[in-house]
């Protein structure tokens, strides 16, 4: 049973009652639709963000970078994309955990899997994945995300990409945990309902306007329209998909309800799930930050290799479908 | 009375940062010590004290809280246990 019964229920009521449409007409539909994903997604949204902050109090960025120096580089790798996925990227403070990993002796290859996962798996866009597709689809998006992020990290550790650091990055700092940082629970409890707030402060506007177009491609585009343009078949939809994703930086909110409308209209799901990779990990406003410590070579390299790998996970998902 | 010459909350210019040193500032008034407060956005100074987050809180150079905001009177505290008082 769907365990929102209560809000599809208002939404009903809403919709059919309360402004008098008839139910099974396309602007009734498309309005019901909107109301109920809307509210379900809030408070899917509240509590979970609520819930990893709260997590994420007891593993702050210094503890997690001693775990990873410690394991052999194999499961490093795999430790530092699992770990990408409860820490918060945000484009300020992308340098300093860059920074913090490589003077603390982490391999650039892991540090550059944590750079990929971070933004890429985040309690956002894995919750908007769960309450719009089902847990099938967020479980492959962690799986698709955690590949790409390995295969990127594997690749330019590789590369030996030392040669084209900024010297910011080479110079040996301090390391080692804060020494007064222990929260008390009212501190972890505040932080966790700030960053909630603050979160979701900032991506509504986009959930409704993601959430409203969806639901007027839901009510109004015939189904398997999009098939003929990129259905699995299409060869060139995934990488297009990946070019088209990354204007679009880490704007999840916007994006996931849109796709769920457009698989519904016949897009392939390895196509779908490479352009939400493609906005999450690609953005500009961090390439630019970590110009900072990065080459423009590596730079290059890096959206390069993130940007084959995410092509090839969304082949790889559309042959297997 | 205080033994502390320097207060500073270093930040990469994000509204957490912000708002820490607001928070800062008035922790100091209201504990009457005449210590500025500066607010530092070089990343080389956050990231030689070891920390990776942000917001900093330094007492004296020395790193006390990173990567929350905490309510005035534990920045109150915080303020008072690095002075020795």
């Amino acid at each position: 049973m769907d365990p929102f019964f209560p809000l599809a229920w208002a939404a009903d009521k809403l919709v059919y009652g309360a402004l008098g449409l008839r139910p099974g007409g396309l602007t009734g539909e498309a309005l019901r639709f909107f109301f109920y994903d809307t509210a379900k997604i809030l408070i899917l949204l509240v509590v979970v963000i609520f819930a990893v902050s709260l997590i994420r109090t007891f593993l702050p960025p210094e503890r997690i970078r001693t775990v990873i120096a410690r394991h052999h580089p194999l499961t490093g790798h795999l430790l530092a994309a699992a770990l990408g996925v409860i820490t918060p990227f945000c484009s300020c403070s992308a340098v300093p955990l860059f920074l913090g990993f490589v003077q603390a002796g982490v391999p650039l290859g892991v540090t550059f899997t944590f750079l990929v996962a971070s933004p890429m798996i985040n309690e956002v866009a894995l919750t908007l994945l769960w309450g719009l597709f089902g847990w099938r689809i967020a479980a492959l998006y962690v799986t698709s995300g955690v590949l790409v992020a390995v295969f990127s990290g594997l690749v330019i550790g590789r590369l030996k990409p030392q040669k084209w650091l900024e010297p910011l990055a080479l110079k040996a700092g301090a390391a080692g945990a804060v020494p007064g940082s222990k929260m008390a629970w009212r501190d972890r409890v505040r932080y966790a309902r700030d960053y909630a707030a603050d979160i979701l402060k900032k991506i509504w506007p986009y959930l409704l306007a993601g959430i409203g177009l969806g639901a007027w491609i839901h009510g109004y585009v015939p189904a398997g329209f999009l098939a003929g343009y990129a259905g699995a078949d299409k060869w060139y939809a995934v990488p297009l998909a990946v070019v088209a994703g990354v204007p679009l930086y880490s704007n999840a909110a916007g994006v996931v309800p849109l796709v769920r409308a457009l698989v519904e209209k016949g897009v392939a799901v390895g196509t779908a799930l490479a352009f939400m990779m493609a906005v999450t990990a690609l953005s500009l406003p961090e390439f630019m930050i970590l110009r900072r410590v990065m080459k423009p070579r590596l730079l290059a390299v890096f959206a390069g290799v993130v940007a084959v790998g995410i092509i090839l996970t969304g082949y790889l998902f559309n042959f297997v479908n | 009375m205080s033994a502390i010459s320097k207060i500073e909350v270093l930040g990469s210019g994000c509204p957490g940062c912000k708002k820490l040193h607001e928070l800062t500032v008035r922790a100091v008034r209201e504990l009457g010590f005449g210590v500025e407060v500066d607010y530092v956005t070089d990343l080389d100074r956050i990231v030689g004290m070891g920390v990776m987050r942000t917001p900093v809180l330094a007492v004296d150079g020395r790193p006390v809280l990173a990567g929350f905001i905490p309510d005035v009177e534990r920045l109150k505290e915080e303020i008072r246990k690095a002075a020795g008082a």
